[in-house]
């Protein structure tokens, strides 16, 4: 799903670097959720422009539809409704791959090459070398890939790197009538956040705050958060996302060690085949049992 | 075909068939896991037919190792009971290694270090069906923590038990005159009293 001209900068299953010639500036998608609406404007640009058709489902009783990300709904609306201090709070937000500076995604898979991350920040899945094994399901912090039961690849946004890749923006935030969805530049979407925070301060929100986890390394998606003291009020986002220290232990470096340990029992073995020469019945034993049996 | 009529009949054949679908298995499963284990092994994919071949394959292959030990771990659970004797062979396995067994403690129909092996064996086939089932995406979705834990358990029981798999073939290709016991079935009577006299005097009864 993705244009090979951007700049690679991890590959996963990768152990040897990659080209690093060229830098580029990363960029991010930030995500106000105090001038979200809820029209999903985004999830419907996001179904056109990457020409994706969830199945028609039912109406939960809520305005989640569908209710999860799925193999082709990349992005989808979660609505909350929360009392503070005696009031009703609707916290709408929309969900998707976050785009970790340190995606857990990668460090589980296992195929060479079908997950990167572009120099910009971008991470994409290349179908094409999915394998289908969904260790990217079990690294993400964040629940966002999906398998798809039809052909068994991995699914998930896309940041939209075909589109940035050619200087334009994401599909979703093309169609965000409200700018609660802007793109650009990592640094100028924190300094446009500070505005917003700076602003919902003003208007009572005194624990607003930009959501930029950096147990992940930070995000190329950030939310601008008007209670970012607590992240899970917006349907479950984690409060201190990281790779999980399973998935560490997992993918770290018990895993080289494990080989080596494997290839120097299976040398030693050679070596005290070669040094102690091979266990043969001994001459003294085959002639005692020939005396047994004559006996 | 007999070789020597005084040779001593250690597996029938249907022992051996079992044990021989028990290794085929364990070599394909340790070659398409080893793949997804360390990118360093990935290339190993391509003797299953790519990576989506290796990951379709690898669980179902799993499940037939399971049967099939389950199936040997009935007909040898009894005669690999750890006794005394076992760990006090185990505690000398350095002499054994010199190559000097003439003072080992006398063994019956397996040594210690066998014995060993057979229960290292099956917990780890135990762990790795468990968690295996448990990773396997294609029938099940567990919550996340679950499979996490899962793919530690496998991986390092995996590894584990290639490891001991290892030390298992060498030790049958060491002791000589071991490996016919699983092609066709006898030893020699000098073999059998070399490396297992008990087990020597209970059948020649000498
Ligand atoms: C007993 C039944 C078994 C089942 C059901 C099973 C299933 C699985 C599954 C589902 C995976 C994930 C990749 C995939 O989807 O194909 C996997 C990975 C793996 N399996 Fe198994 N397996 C079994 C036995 C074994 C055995 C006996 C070995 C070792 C000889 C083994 C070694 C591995 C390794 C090394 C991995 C990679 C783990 C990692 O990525 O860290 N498996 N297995
Ligand atoms: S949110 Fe999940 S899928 Fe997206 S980059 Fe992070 S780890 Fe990968």
């Amino acid at each position: 799903m993705a244009l090979q001209s951007l700049d690679i900068k991890n590959r996963s299953a990768t152990t040897t670097p990659t080209p690093q010639a060229r830098s580029t500036v990363e960029v991010a998608k930030l995500i106000d959720v105090s001038t979200c609406i809820g029209c999903k404007a985004c999830q419907a640009a996001c179904m056109e422009w990457n020409d994706i058709r969830d199945e028609v489902g039912s109406c939960s009783g809520v305005y989640d539809n569908p209710t999860n990300l799925t193999e082709n709904s990349w992005t989808v609306m979660r609505f909350s409704e929360i009392e503070e201090q005696g009031k009703l709070e609707w916290l709408i937000r929309k969900d998707g791959c976050m785009h970790c500076a340190d995606p857990g995604c990668l460090k589980a898979c296992p195929s060479p090459g079908a997950i990167v991350q572009y120099a910009n920040g971008i991470v994409d899945f290349h179908e094409e070398n999915c394998i289908g094994c969904g260790y990217c399901i079990t690294g993400c912090p964040f629940d966002v890939p999906r398998i798809s039961k039809k052909d068994n690849k991995a699914y998930k946004c896309t940041l939209c790197s075909d589109r940035v890749a050619v200087n334009q923006g994401p599909a979703c935030v093309k169609a965000c009538p409200t700018g609660a969805l802007q793109f650009g530049s990592k640094e100028d979407m924190k300094d446009y956040a500070q505005e917003r925070i700076a602003d919902l301060k003003e208007r009572g929100f005194d624990k607003a705050g930009l959501y930029d986890p950096p147990g992940v390394g930070g995000t190329h998606v950030m939310y601008v958060l008007h209670h970012a003291d607590r992240p899970q009020l917006y349907s479950g986002l984690p409060q201190d996302p990281q790779i999980s220290p399973l998935v560490a232990i997992w993918k770290g470096a018990t895993k080289p060690l494990a080989a080596l340990a494997l290839g120097l029992v299976a040398l030693g073995s050679l070596f005290h085949y070669v040094i102690k020469g091979p266990n043969e019945v001994s001459k003294e034993t085959e002639a005692e049992v020939e005396k047994e049996d004559a006996a | 075909m007999i070789r020597d009529p005084k040779d001593l009949k250690r597996y029938t054949a249907s022992e051996r068939v079992n044990h021989w679908i028990i290794g085929m298995c364990f070599i394909l499963l340790a070659l398409s896991g080893l793949a997804f284990f360390h990118p360093a092994f990935f290339p190993l994919t391509s003797l299953f037919g790519g990576g989506v071949w290796a990951r379709i394959l690898h669980p179902y292959i799993g499940v037939v190792l399971a049967i099939s030990f389950l199936l040997i771990f009935m007909r040898f659970h009894r005669l690999n009971v750890m006794t005394d004797r076992d760990w006090q062979w185990l505690r000398r396995i350095r002499e054994m290694a010199n190559g000097d067994d003439h003072n080992m403690p006398e063994q019956g129909k397996y040594n210690g270090g066998q014995k060993l092996f057979f229960w290292v064996q099956g917990i780890c086939i135990l762990l790795l069906f468990i968690t295996g089932l448990m990773l396997w995406r294609a029938w099940f979705d567990l919550p996340v923590t679950l499979v996490r834990v899962a793919a530690v358990i496998h991986s390092a029981s995996a590894a584990i038990m290639i490891a001991f798999t290892f030390i298992h073939i060498y030790a049958a290709i060491w002791v000589k005159g071991s490996v016919r016991a699983m092609w066709y079935g006898t030893v020699t009577r000098a073999w059998a009293r070399q490396h297992h006299r008990d087990w020597y005097r209970q059948i020649v009864g000498k």
